[in-house]
C-alpha cells in the first residue's frame, strides 16, 4: 500500500492500524447497543405507562352505571392510586356522557376518540404546560333504555417515564463504555496474536548473517507463504549475482595476468639488452609496476576463489608443514630481491581439513605482505606450532614496520589498507582473503605488534584435524 | 390563648390587587416586618398561636425577611391559588386540595437541601412538601367518662356506645365533613381503610352528634363536659391542650390511626421564590427533628407509632384526587348524611 510510509505515525503499524480500526468497530457497535438499549428502554417504559393508563381507565369505565335515567360514576380508589406506579407524574383524567362532561377535567380534549364501545384510543397532547399520554376508552351505558356513550379518558405527564428511560440510558452508555474498553483491550491482544508469526519471520530474517543466502525454510500462515516464497526467489537471484559477478571478476583478473606476465618476460628481456642506467632505472620501474598489477590481479582471483570455494568448502586432509613450505619457497624469489631471508620452524606433521587452494593462497597473501612491507636485509619468521592440542597455529613475524594499533580491527576488510603503509602499492585485499580463508575453516585471523611498533605478527588459527 | 379562642377570629374580606379580582375570606392576618423591603407572603391554615413562635424564630435568624401571615380556611386557601393569588408560601393542612394544586400546575418546583432530606414519601415533585405527621385521635371528657372502661380499639368503642346510650347521648362531637375539608379527608381515608367507619358513623349518627367545624372548638367542648367523645380530632392540637388540661384524656385506640401530612407548597405565581425556599427550609427542619422545639405540632418521625403504621400515613399521590371528585364527593357526603344526620 503506498499510503504505509506516508500516514502518521500510529498509521505505520499493522498492529496499532488493526488495533484502531476494531477500537473504531467497537465504539460504533457500543453507540448502537447504547442506542438500542435506550430506545428499547424508553419503549417499555412508555408500554408499561400506557398499560397502567389503559388498566385505569378501564376500571373507571366499569365503575360507571345507570340510575333511574342517571349516569352514576363512582371513582373506584384503585383507578388512581395505580397511577403512580410509574413515578410522580400529573394526572388528569375526564368522564364525558354524550359529549357531557360527567367529571374530571372539563378542557382535557384527547386527541382522538375510539369509535366503537370497547376500543382504547392512545395519544399524546400537550395539556396545562405538559405533554401528556391520554388513554380513552369507550363504553355505552344504557340510560332510559338508550344507549349513551360515555368516554373515560386518563391522562398522565411523562416525568416517570422519561426518569426511568434517563436512568436506564445511562447505565446501558456505562455498560456501552466498560464493553468498548474490553473489545479494545481483547482487540489489541488479538491484533498482536495474529501479527505474531510475522514478527517471528521478521526476526528469522534479521538473524541471519550477512552472506546467508540459504532458502528460509518456515511454516508460515498462508497469507505469509507469498513473501517466504518471494524472498526466497529474491535471496536465490541475489547469489546468482553475486556469484556471476566473482565469476567476472576472476575472468577479468585472469585475462589481466597473463598478458601482463608476457609484459614483465618482454620488459627483463629489454632490461638485459640496454646500457644506459636511466634507461635500466625505466625498465625496472616498469618491470616493478608490472608486478604490482600482476598481484593485484591474482588478489582479486584469490578472492574470487575464495568466496566461490568456501561456499561449498572441500574436505581434504592437509599437511600444514608441507604447506608452509611450499608456500616459503614459493616467495623466496622475491624476498632474495629485497635480500630477505624467511625462515621456516615447523613441527610436521600438523594435519587440518579444508581446502589446499584456500589455505595456501591466505598464507600467501600473508607471507606476500610481510614480504612486501619489510626493508631490506630483514628477517622472516614463519612459525607453525600446536595453540593447544586442537589447535594450529601459523605465525608470520617480520622486522617491518608493524601494524598501527588502532587501524587493526578495519585491516581485514575490504580494501582496507593500514594508516601507516607510505607509498607502499598495495590492494588492501590480501588480510581480507587471509581472513575469509580461515572464517570458511573455522578458525580465526590475529594480527598484532608485539615489539614496541617494530616487526607486525599474524597468526592464521586453524582446528586441528 | 389564640389556638381555643375562637373569637379573636376575624373575618376580613380581602380584594386582591394582584390576579383576578376575588374575594378571600380570612380568619386572621399579621405582619411581621422585616428590616428590609423584602416580605413573603404567607397563606396558611395554620393558627397564629401555633405558627407565631416559629416565625419569630425564622426572623431572629433572617432579620432581613418580613412576613405577611394570612390565616384562612383550607377551601378558602385552595380558591385563592387556583385562581392566580399571589402568594409566596402555602400552608395547609388539606393534602388532597395541597397535592391538587400541585397536580394542576398551580406550584412551583424547589429543591434545596431540605428538601432532598425529605423521606420519599413526604413530597411529591418537589413541589409538595410535609412537615408534620399528625394523627386523628378521639378526645373523651375524663369526667364523663368516670367508671367506664377505656375501649382499646373501635370495636370496643362501638360495643360501648351499643352498651351505654345514657353516657353518649347527645355528646359526641365529630366533624362536619361537609363543611371542614380536614373533617372530610379523615373520614374518606377511614371509610376507604376499614369498614368499621360506616358502623360507627351510624351509631354516632343514633346516638345524636354534634357537627362541628375545627378540632379547637370541640376539644373546647369536651373540656368544658358538654362532650363526652370527640371522634377525629387533631393529635397535636389535642396534645398541646391536655398538656395544660386535666379534664381531656385522648383515648388510646390502638387498631389502627388515620395520619395526616401537614404540607407546604410554593405557588408558581410567588414573586419571592428565593425567601420563600428558606422559610420552606425552616418548616422542613422542624419536620425532621425528634421533637419539635418552637411548637406542639408533631414531626414527620410521628408517622412511626404502631398504630400510625396499620395504614401508614395519607399517602401524597394520585389516589387523593379521587374524594375530590365532585362525583364521589356527593355520593360520599351522601352516605355520610345517611348515616349522621337522622
Amino acid at each position: 500500500m503506498s499510503d504505509t510510509a506516508t500516514g502518521p505515525f500510529w498509521w505505520r503499524s499493522i498492529g496499532q492500524r488493526l488495533t484502531i480500526l476494531l477500537a473504531g468497530i467497537a465504539a460504533v457497535l457500543a453507540i448502537l447497543s447504547w442506542w438500542m438499549v435506550t430506545s428499547f428502554a424508553r419503549e417499555a417504559a412508555e408500554r408499561t405507562q400506557d398499560n397502567v393508563l389503559v388498566a385505569s381507565a378501564t376500571t373507571i369505565a366499569e365503575a360507571l352505571r345507570s340510575e333511574q335515567g342517571d349516569i352514576l360514576l363512582e371513582l373506584p380508589y384503585s383507578a388512581f392510586a395505580m397511577l403512580d406506579a410509574i413515578g410522580e407524574d400529573r394526572v388528569f383524567y375526564r368522564v364525558a356522557a354524550d359529549g357531557e362532561t360527567l367529571t374530571g377535567y372539563d378542557d382535557l380534549m384527547p386527541s382522538g376518540t375510539p369509535d366503537r364501545p370497547g376500543d382504547i384510543r392512545v395519544g399524546t397532547i400537550s395539556y396545562r404546560g405538559d405533554l401528556v399520554r391520554t388513554v380513552t376508552v369507550r363504553r355505552t351505558v344504557l340510560a332510559n333504555q338508550q344507549p349513551v356513550p360515555v368516554l373515560v379518558t386518563v391522562a398522565q405527564t411523562r416525568t416517570g417515564v422519561e426518569a426511568i428511560g434517563t436512568g436506564l440510558s445511562q447505565t446501558a452508555a456505562v455498560l456501552s463504555v466498560a464493553l468498548f474498553i474490553l473489545a479494545v483491550g481483547l482487540g489489541a491482544f488479538a491484533a498482536g496474536n495474529a501479527l505474531k508469526p510475522l514478527n517471528s519471520f521478521a526476526q528469522a530474517v534479521t538473524r541471519r548473517g550477512p552472506s546467508d543466502l540459504r532458502p528460509l525454510r518456515r511454516k508460515v500462515p498462508d497469507e505469509l507463504s507469498p513473501l517466504l516464497v518471494a524472498l526466497n526467489r529474491l535471496m536465490e537471484r541475489l547469489g546468482q549475482s553475486i556469484r556471476r559477478s566473482e565469476e567476472f571478476i576472476a575472468e577479468a583478473a585472469h585475462r589481466v595476468r597473463t598478458p601482463l606476465a608476457t609484459v614483465r618476460v618482454q620488459a627483463e628481456l629489454a632490461l638485459h639488452t640496454v646500457e644506459k642506467d636511466e634507461e635500466k632505472q625505466m625498465l625496472r620501474r616498469i618491470i616493478r609496476a608490472v608486478d604490482e598489477s600482476s598481484r593485484s590481479a591474482s588478489q582479486l582471483l584469490d578472492h574470487a576463489t575464495v568466496s566461490f570455494r568456501a561456499d561449498a568448502l572441500a574436505r581434504d586432509n592437509i599437511d600444514l608443514a608441507d604447506l608452509a613450505s611450499r608456500v616459503t619457497d614459493g616467495l623466496a624469489p622475491t624476498a632474495d630481491m629485497k635480500d630477505i631471508s624467511v625462515r621456516l620452524n615447523v613441527v610436521a606433521p600438523a594435519t587440518v581439513q579444508g581446502d589446499a587452494i584456500l589455505l595456501e593462497s591466505a598464507l600467501r597473501n600473508v607471507l606476500d605482505n610481510s614480504v612486501k612491507y619489510s626493508p631490506a636485509e630483514t628477517e622472516i619468521n614463519v612459525t607453525l606450532a600446536a595453540l593447544d592440542k586442537k589447535t594450529w597455529q601459523i605465525t608470520v613475524r617480520d622486522q617491518g614496520r608493524g601494524f598501527a594499533a588502532d587501524s587493526i580491527p578495519a585491516l581485514t576488510e575490504r580494501f582496507k589498507r593500514g594508516g601507516n603503509v607510505d607509498q607502499i602499492v598495495g590492494s588492501g585485499l590480501g588480510l581480507t582473503i587471509a581472513e575469509d580463508v580461515l572464517k570458511a575453516h573455522g578458525g580465526r585471523l590475529e594480527l598484532s605488534t608485539p615489539n614496541e611498533g617494530i616487526g607486525a605478527c599474524v597468526s592464521l588459527i586453524l582446528p586441528a584435524a | 390563648m389564640c389556638v381555643t379562642d375562637f373569637t379573636c377570629r376575624l373575618i376580613l374580606a380581602f380584594w386582591f390587587v394582584a390576579g383576578p379580582a376575588f374575594a378571600l375570606e380570612l380568619e386572621d392576618q399579621k405582619f411581621y416586618p422585616g428590616t428590609s423591603d423584602t416580605v413573603i407572603k404567607v397563606i396558611s391554615t395554620g393558627d397564629l398561636a401555633v405558627f407565631e413562635p416559629f416565625i419569630q424564630q425564622f426572623q431572629s435568624q433572617n432579620p432581613t425577611i418580613g412576613i405577611d401571615y394570612y390565616v384562612t380556611s383550607s377551601a378558602e386557601l385552595h380558591t385563592a391559588l387556583k385562581n392566580g393569588g399571589v402568594f409566596d408560601l402555602a400552608i395547609s393542612s388539606a393534602m388532597d386540595l395541597q397535592f391538587q394544586l400541585a397536580n394542576d400546575g398551580a406550584a412551583q418546583p424547589v429543591n434545596s437541601a431540605m428538601t432532598d432530606a425529605l423521606p420519599v414519601w413526604a413530597r411529591w415533585r418537589n413541589q409538595v412538601f410535609a412537615f408534620t405527621a399528625e394523627p386523628a385521635v378521639a378526645v373523651i371528657s375524663r369526667e364523663r367518662f368516670a367508671g367506664l372502661e377505656r375501649p382499646k380499639t373501635r370495636q370496643e368503642l362501638i360495643a360501648l356506645l351499643r352498651q351505654s346510650p345514657d353516657v353518649f347521648e347527645n355528646t359526641i362531637g365529630t366533624y362536619d365533613v361537609r363543611t371542614s375539608g380536614l373533617g372530610y379527608l379523615f373520614a374518606t381515608q377511614e371509610a376507604r381503610n376499614s369498614d368499621t367507619f360506616w358502623r360507627l358513623s351510624e351509631l354516632m349518627g343514633r346516638r345524636g352528634t354534634e357537627l362541628y367545624c375545627c378540632s379547637a372548638q370541640m376539644i373546647d367542648d369536651v373540656a368544658s363536659g358538654r362532650l363526652t367523645l370527640a371522634y377525629n380530632v387533631l393529635g397535636s392540637y389535642a396534645a398541646e391542650r391536655i398538656a395544660r388540661d386535666d379534664r381531656l384524656e385522648i383515648l388510646e385506640l390502638e387498631d389502627y390511626a388515620t395520619v395526616m401530612l401537614r404540607t407546604a407548597l410554593i405557588p408558581a405565581t410567588a414573586k419571592q421564590t428565593q425567601e420563600a425556599t428558606l422559610l420552606l427550609d425552616a418548616l422542613l427542619r422542624e419536620g425532621l427533628r425528634e421533637t419539635p422545639t418552637v411548637w406542639a405540632l408533631p414531626p414527620l418521625g410521628a408517622a412511626d407509632t404502631p398504630e400510625a403504621r396499620a395504614y401508614g400515613p395519607i399517602r401524597l399521590g394520585p389516589a387523593l384526587l379521587v374524594y375530590l371528585d365532585k362525583l364521589n364527593r356527593d355520593a360520599f357526603l351522601r352516605a355520610w348524611s345517611d348515616a349522621m344526620v337522622q
